[in-house]
């Protein structure tokens, strides 16, 4: 009998295996229900992500590098604020970066990524991101995952319709959210109307290096400039700008930049300027900026500062620049892959408004103007108008492209993501998000070749999403499915800082040039020591250096005398390995400062002032061996009057 | 015979040996090929971390040059031409004693290269880092394979023969061949 339950039991759980996978089967084929969404989002242990995502930190400052689809974040890569866990803005290698005309700013709040294109496609060199509150541009190397270059933006206050690059990485352009007197002086803010101006900066990208450089700044009227994008393909050589505040209020935005009908989306032809301005035109106007670099092979950041920005009026280049009539505030400016459809997400609209190139292009041939402003020429509403999606949200923000044909557009106000379809204006489908969605990423959606089979949506309230921890949640992202006809919502993840927006790409693009190393024999820091027989130890009036090895498990030298109260030690540390994930840590006792994380065949500086006599030791901040604990060294404190000479060593 | 005579000079081209490592926390492992004349990197750096992981035990540095580097080269250039000089000049009797001399001279280098293993994983650092013991309480050695593959505490290690080997066992076999052809060629002359 007990047999017979066994047996019976065994079948029933049989018969469970076949069901449940007929289930999963009929799951996939479907597409939209939940059970399978684990499958789709789980990266079992030691296989790796498609996607890399880039999400912006925000008020953090940093940009955070996530594996898509399983959500797992791999890195912070330290931007513009610092970083005490990297050292970032605290050793003395990288104090420069964040260099400004205002002097050291030590936070900013990053915005928008955008990864370096070739021929419009994504070719994974660098990834550009905006500092919004002082405003600069940075290029982060995507071989070390690392900020290479920061530049400082003239003549712009909120750096928020940046950073952007065109289908080549000719530019990645910059535009100012708020108008301000240019150049800046001391004048009453209700003149604000007229007298401001809106600086958009184009800054060049050497093809070969990527050395930034500000080829010119068009000054604008006085509106704000939201955020932008390039033409591509059939409208490469042009750029789009959204703007709000047309109104030019100086008080009380929420309002009195709320009351026109319809901003402009404004029009730019680069080329035509880049021509311009090649023959000679335009103003130098005197000027004052940081442009910081960092340079691989000396490990080291150097800080220059700028002193002239060439800047061209926009009426002084006939069919340069156009304004296109679009509802409503709009907040993203988006092109299709294509490069026909530009997108202006009118964010206090019900309608999303479309306009088409070609019949751009045709208005301005024309010359079908329904006015201008400031003697920029303004084209009928009509005869831009692509296409209308009639009443798919609220509160449209921005949209991108999958490159079937569809796009997606998040709703900030309905907390949604709409899934519509280019030329028949028709809404397809509809997802919550959870909640409040600003922008949503699509890998290469930004692109002439978008792979569209993930969207990335970025939440700014997440509530009841995750488990409490007090007043301060956390922001979050979420990644649906967009393979099928209809949405599927297969992942939430905690996002750091704000995600103000992402880029992605897939990851075996990224993969082969992923560096592992700094060779040792390439490294050329002016403090470098690459093998034992350098290490010293020299005093130089009350600066005393110390030219310091690290390699398992030990600094060379672990032992050093003759230091005194009132010097200003600098600890010179080289990490001799040359083997792939090996970096050392070092610390020392009270130095006011943050440890240093040093890369094999890497050279990083740290200051100490000692202040106290005694024997104070240093160690090994970064467990990096077998024997991680014992990978520490004294220094003898000697008061400031002693006579004893500076002696050091490693196993004597 | 002129052939299996030139054929050993693919060694210079070639590695002879090839030590690997393999261990989890290196998922690409680390190896050395051992060439007629110089120890090389299988990945950049492999030499300079296996010497890294070996000073835990108290083995020594894998020198960057040993006297066989310039002792084996001669050797097998001398035995090029002796074996050239046969092939040209010396009847198929004198094919068989090349055919003994390269195996003698191979043989040598095998237990040569046994000798320096069991010295470079036996001769530790009294001052090492990790003493380990075998279960009859005599210290461990690190002694790497000379042929095959072995587990050497986290590590396994394999060494096996690479394309140098092949060209020179090709050239003692061919030496061999050599023998036999001629002593039919001659019977049916």
């Amino acid at each position: 009998m007990k047999k017979t339950i066994n047996i019976i039991v065994a079948l029933v759980i049989v018969a469970g295996l076949f069901s449940c996978n007929n289930g999963g089967t009929s799951n996939k084929s479907q597409g939209a229900l939940s059970s399978s969404a684990a499958e789709k989002v789980y990266v079992a242990p030691g296989e790796l992500d498609e996607f890399y995502a880039f999400v912006s930190g925000g008020f953090s400052g940093q940009l955070a590098v996530y594996g898509l689809p399983s959500g797992r974040l791999f890195k912070v890569i330290p931007v513009f604020s610092q970083d005490a866990e990297k050292a970032w803005g605290y050793n003395e290698e990288t104090i420069p970066m964040l260099n400004t005309s205002h002097g050291f700013i030590p936070w900013d709040d990053s915005h928008h990524p955008d990864i370096s294109q070739t021929n419009g496609e994504l070719d994974g060199r660098w990834v550009f991101i905006n500092g919004n509150n002082t405003p600069r541009i940075a290029k982060i190397d995507l071989t070390t995952f690392e900020t290479t270059e920061i530049i400082e933006v003239p003549n712009s206050a909120g750096n928020h319709s940046s950073s952007f690059v065109t289908e080549n990485t000719e530019y990645v352009v910059a535009g100012t959210r708020f108008s301000v007197p240019v150049p800046q002086r001391d004048m009453s803010i209700k003149e604000y109307k007229g007298n401001f101006k809106g600086a958009l900066t184009f800054i060049s990208v050497d093809p070969e290096d990527g050395k930034m450089a500000i080829k010119f700044q068009i000054l604008m009227p006085g509106f704000n400039y939201d955020l932008s994008h390039p033409g591509r393909g059939k409208s490469h050589g042009w750029f789009f700008f959204t703007t709000y505040n047309t109104e030019e209020a100086n008080t009380l935005l929420e309002v009195n930049a709320s009351q026109n009908d319809k901003d402009f989306i404004a029009a730019i032809n680069w080329k035509k300027i880049e021509e311009y301005v090649n023959n000679g035109g335009g103003t130098k106007m005197p000027t004052n900026y940081a442009h910081n670099v960092y340079d691989d092979k000396t490990h080291t950041a150097t800080s220059t500062m700028i002193k002239e920005v060439l800047t061209v009026n926009p009426i002084d280049i006939p069919g340069a620049v156009f304004f296109l009539p679009t509802p409503k505030s709009p907040h993203g400016c988006d092109v299709d892959p294509s490069g026909e459809y530009i997108v202006g997400n009118g964010k206090l609209s019900a309608n999303l408004t479309v306009h088409s190139f070609t019949k751009m292009l045709d208005a301005i041939e024309n010359k079908k103007f329904a006015g201008d402003a400031y003697g920029i020429p303004i084209l009928n509403f009509e005869d831009v108008l692509a296409g209308v999606v009639e009443q798919p949200g609220s509160g449209p923000l921005h949209t991108e492209f999958d490159g079937k044909g569809n796009a997606y557009t998040t709703f900030f106000i309905s907390s949604e993501v709409v899934k519509w379809k280019l030329g028949t204006w028709e809404v397809i489908d509809r997802k919550s998000t959870y909640y409040s969605v600003g922008h949503l990423m699509i890998p290469g959606g930004n692109s002439r070749k978008p792979f569209g089979k993930y969207v990335l949506a970025m939440n700014k309230i997440t509530k009841d999403r995750y488990l409490p921890t007090g007043p301060e949640l956390t922001q979050s992202a979420q990644l649906y499915d967009i393979t099928g006809e209809k949405m599927e919502l297969l992942l939430d993840f905690p996002t750091i800082g704000e995600p103000h927006y992402a880029a992605g790409i897939p990851a075996e693009i990224l993969i082969p040039n992923s560096k592992k190393l700094f060779k040792l024999e390439e490294n050329e820091h002016e403090y470098a020591t690459v093998n034992d027989s350098e290490v010293k130890v020299v005093r130089k009036g009350k600066e005393v250096h110390i030219y310091m090895t690290m390699i398992r498990s030990h600094f060379n030298p672990d032992n050093i005398e003759g230091v005194k109260v009132g010097d200003k030690v600098y600890f010179h540390v080289t990490n001799l390995e040359q083997d792939y994930d090996v970096p050392h840590g070092i610390s020392m006792i009270g130095a006011q400062t943050s440890e240093l994380l040093i890369m094999p065949g890497q050279t990083e500086t740290f200051i100490w002032y000692p202040k106290q006599v005694g024997v104070w030791p240093f160690y090994c901040t970064d467990f990096c061996s077998a024997l991680h604990q014992e990978m520490q060294g004294y220094i003898r404190v000697s008061p400031a009057s002693s006579n004893l000479e500076l002696s050091w060593g490693l196993g004597d | 015979m002129i052939i299996g005579a030139l054929l050993p000079l693919g060694l210079f081209l070639f590695p002879l040996w090839n030590i690997t490592l393999e261990a989890p926390q290196y998922p690409i492992p680390l190896g050395m090929n051992i060439h007629i004349n110089d120890f090389s990197d299988a990945n950049p750096y492999d030499i300079k971390n296996i010497n890294l992981m070996n000073h835990y035990v108290g083995m020594k540095y894998i020198p960057d040059a040993i006297p066989e580097f310039k002792i084996f080269p001669i050797g097998i250039i001398i035995t090029t031409i002796i074996g050239l000089l046969i092939g040209i000049f010396g009847n198929y009797k004198w094919f068989m004693g090349w055919f003994v001399l390269m195996i003698l001279v191979s043989t040598a280098g095998l237990i040569d290269f046994y000798l320096w293993e069991h010295d470079y994983g036996h001769d530790l650092d009294p001052k090492a880092i990790m003493k380990f013991t075998n279960p009859d309480g005599s210290v461990m050695g690190f002694q790497p394979p000379l042929f095959g593959s072995k587990d050497i505490l986290n590590f396994r290690a394999h060494s096996y023969p690479r394309l140098g080997a092949l060209f020179l066992a090709l050239g003692i076999g061919f030496g061999f061949i050599a023998y036999f052809v001629g002593k039919r060629e001659v019977k049916n002359a």
